[in-house]
């Protein structure tokens, strides 16, 4: 435990460096494309000078000044398989940035969607002192949490507070100052594959960057893509991505639950190239071109060619009907939506006093997903984009970009997590120097 | 954008094609060695040139730098760098010695005939020559030392012409010395010699030892003289320091150190009520101020005695004083 202090202590540092300095990079690595923003802090000048554009969710204190996608190479599922391939490909994108930005950046914020997510809710309990609530009670509930064994090569990625309790008061945001007699916490803790985020490491690393903090894709995307009172209400938020697909539930603004399906738009590409036997390129650009979830009578007479270069006269010359691509895409899609379905049962999403559902990532683009989704997921569902941010690129505002932006707000604003706080000296080892130390601070 | 398609289809066969009939069809894609990413080092080197400071030194310093190193070497050598001076100091001179900016000609105003050879003789500028090689300054004070000029003003004017603007000093007064006679301005200073009185006997006389360095103050009693005017030969500055009118018959009027105006227009007013000067007067005496002192000639003195019942004085012993 004290390790992950460290190493995520280390990031928040690092992350605090690079806004002083100004610019910080964002890195989302997908399954079909990898973004890098690159942002510039300028404290809140130049406010309202966008129409739209409003200072409520932090987004206002910086300026986005160098975009560029790639598409991303030796990612599967959300997590990196080829580690050269994806180390180029991140190069690339990087490269780019900076080139529009015209700026080195050396500090980048990167999320990633796979890697096996998995939530914990945990829960501690202490007794006040001096009946007032104190940074130090703070602390010490948050280390009366004990942790679940989270198994064998994993890692805590997000350890976020997410309600106090002060006696029989539950709900509370931020109990510091109040007076009780015990102090309870809830914590939300989100593990995912040690190894992805050792080869995310690593490649960053060999691009010559520093990691200055990472985020699970899900939870960024959402904090995008949900708007105020719905992260306030509680809603759940289903990022389609490529490879993966996250699922994140907010309630009272913080996100108590996430987790993803192994599973995206590449499969529904993959089953296009598959059942019109079309290389995977093509069949990408059909599914983007001309995709669709429900068939119509018009669709039988939109015929699309399939086109080819294999010298074969009637293989190049096939045509098919859109009805029969939709045909292929939406068992597929019906699939990735009933598994977040049951990601979402399993979370115990039905009990949640608001149902509300929101599509975002690049596989919610697909025309007609939100009735089906209206059919698998409940009806409150809706397609969400990204917040709107300073000196995006018009290209970039899509619901593809959900989770960049979202890291850019992460950035900007994060939330207070377990290892921001203090640790109690009773967590120190018993004969540390730093305990003594520790004794003095709190009791001089 | 680029096509996201990392194939190009690309002619199978090369070389000949048949006679007639259709073409070969391109039938193969070739997979094209296409990588988007930089490399390795061309990422770094990227990263490099877009550090802050090594693009202001890039942009600022090396260009300087780069400057500095050429010129530096170019003029290392001794001979280089006479030659390059030799270039400057030629393009100057022919700049300078262009026909707008020679002078040949010199004009001289405001000046009589003999004055305007003397200033010539003095400038002493050999004609034609450039005017950036004039020391006008220089010229100037060489006129301004002849005592007949007061001030010159020269200046080049178009057409090659150097004008000069004399004024002169005009004569008010003529100091007698033993050596000769002097004009003298209204601030005593010399303005030429004279060889006869009678030359400019519209001029008052003045002499005496720095009777010219007081000349402003004689020019003040000769203007308060009024009804005596005609009569005045002259004033003698007596030890440097006071002034005596001497009037014809041999009068004289000794005047005080301090405002000898004053004690001049007491003694006319004392003239004109008592008509004391045309009286057998030898001096008046005003160095007093409260006690002017009359000195009559020996017949007046003796006709006094003699009408007051008196001997007659004896003849004055000349003695040794």
């Amino acid at each position: 435990m004290t390790d992950l202090y460290q190493t995520q202590r280390a990031m928040r540092n690092m992350r605090r460096a690079a806004m002083q300095r100004g610019v910080i990079a964002i890195l989302d690595v997908g399954t079909s494309k990898i973004a890098c923003l690159i942002l510039r802090f300028d404290g809140e000048a130049r406010l309202r000078e966008v129409e739209g554009v409003g200072p409520m969710a932090g987004q206002s204190k910086f300026r986005i000044i160098g975009a560029a996608t790639t598409r991303s190479r030796g990612v599967r599922f959300g997590e990196i398989s080829v580690m050269n391939e994806t180390e180029r490909a991140i190069r690339t994108a990087v490269q780019a940035a900076q080139k529009m930005a015209n700026v080195r950046v050396d500090h980048v914020i990167a999320c990633f969607s796979g890697a096996e997510p998995r939530s914990y809710g945990l829960g501690g309990e202490v007794d006040l002192e001096d009946g007032v609530v104190t940074e130090h009670d703070i602390a010490r509930v948050l280390a009366s949490c004990d942790v679940p064994d989270i198994g064998q090569g994993r890692e805590v990625l997000h350890a976020q507070p997410v309600n106090f309790a002060l006696d029989h008061r539950s709900g509370l945001a931020d109990p510091r100052g109040q007076i009780g007699n015990r102090l309870a916490c809830d914590m939300h803790l989100l593990s995912v594959e040690d190894s992805a985020i050792q080869n995310l490491l690593y490649c960053i690393q060999r691009c010559d960057l520093e990691l200055a903090g990472i985020a699970s894709s899900a939870y960024v995307s959402a904090i995008s893509s949900l708007v105020e009172d719905e992260q306030e209400l509680g809603a759940a938020c289903i990022d389609l991505g490529g490879g993966a697909t996250g699922v994140s539930i907010f309630m009272k603004k913080h996100m108590i639950y996430a987790d993803s399906v192994r599973m995206g738009g590449d499969h529904v590409t993959a089953d296009i190239s598959k059942g019109l036997y079309i290389p995977a390129a093509d069949a990408e650009k059909i599914k983007t071109r001309h995709g669709g979830l429900f068939a119509t009578g018009m669709d039988d007479r939109e015929m699309i060619e399939l086109g080819g270069e294999s010298g074969d006269w009637e293989k190049d010359r096939r045509r098919i009907s859109r009805t029969e691509l939709i045909g292929i895409m939406r068992p597929r899609v019906e699939e990735i939506l009933e598994e977040a379905r049951s990601v979402l049962d399993a979370a115990g999403f039905d009990h949640l006093p608001s149902q509300q559902i929101v599509l975002t990532g690049g596989g919610s683009q697909i025309p007609g997903l939100d009735m089906l989704a209206n059919r698998i997921l409940g009806q409150r569902v809706r397609l969400g984009r990204p917040l709107r941010v300073q000196g995006l690129p018009q290209a970039a505002t899509g619901p593809a970009f959900a989770s960049a932006v979202g890291l850019c707000l992460f950035a900007a604003h994060p939330q207070d997590e377990w290892w921001d706080f203090e640790v109690p000296a009773e967590r120190y080892p018993a004969r540390s120097l730093r305990r003594a130390f520790r004794w003095f601070k709190d009791n001089w | 954008m680029r096509s996201l398609i990392p194939f190009r289809i690309r002619p199978a066969r090369h070389g000949k094609q048949p006679e007639f009939g259709r073409a070969e069809p391109p039938v193969t894609r070739a997979r094209v060695a296409h990588d988007p990413a930089p490399s390795l080092w061309a990422y770094r080197m990227q990263r490099v040139m877009l550090t802050p400071y090594l693009r202001r030194f890039l942009r600022v310093g090396l260009p300087v730098l780069a400057v500095a190193a050429v010129t530096g070497l170019y003029m290392a050598s001794e001979e280089r760098r006479n030659g390059v001076i030799q270039v400057f100091t030629d393009l100057r001179e022919k700049f300078q010695s262009r026909p707008e900016f020679m002078v040949t000609l010199v004009s001289i105003e405001g000046a009589s005939v003999e004055l305007a050879d003397a200033v010539r003789s003095r400038l002493d500028l050999n004609l034609p020559k450039s005017s950036f090689d004039l020391d006008l300054e220089a010229a100037r004070a060489r006129i301004e030392e002849l005592d007949a000029v007061r001030g010159a003003e020269l200046r080049v004017r178009s057409g090659g012409v150097l004008s000069v603007l004399i004024t002169e000093r005009q004569p008010v007064l003529v100091w007698r010395q033993a050596t000769g006679l002097t004009l003298v301005d209204e601030t005593g200073h010399r303005v030429a010699g004279l060889f006869e009185r009678a030359d400019r006997d519209d001029l008052a006389l003045i002499a005496g030892e720095g009777a010219d360095k007081a000349a402003p103050e004689a020019l003040d009693i000769l203007a308060a003289a009024g009804p005596i005017a005609p009569r005045i030969r002259g004033l003698v500055r007596m030890g440097d320091r006071r002034w005596d009118i001497v009037l014809d018959r041999n009068q004289r009027i000794l005047l005080p150190e301090d405002n000898p105006v004053r004690a001049l227009e007491r003694l006319l007013a004392l003239d004109q009520a008592q008509d004391m000067l045309a009286r057998d007067l030898a001096s008046v005496d005003l160095r007093l101020p409260n006690r002017p002192t009359l000195r009559l000639t020996p017949y007046a003195m003796n006709e006094l005695r003699r009408a007051n019942g008196l001997e007659p004085l004896p003849e004055p012993v000349e003695t040794e004083l």
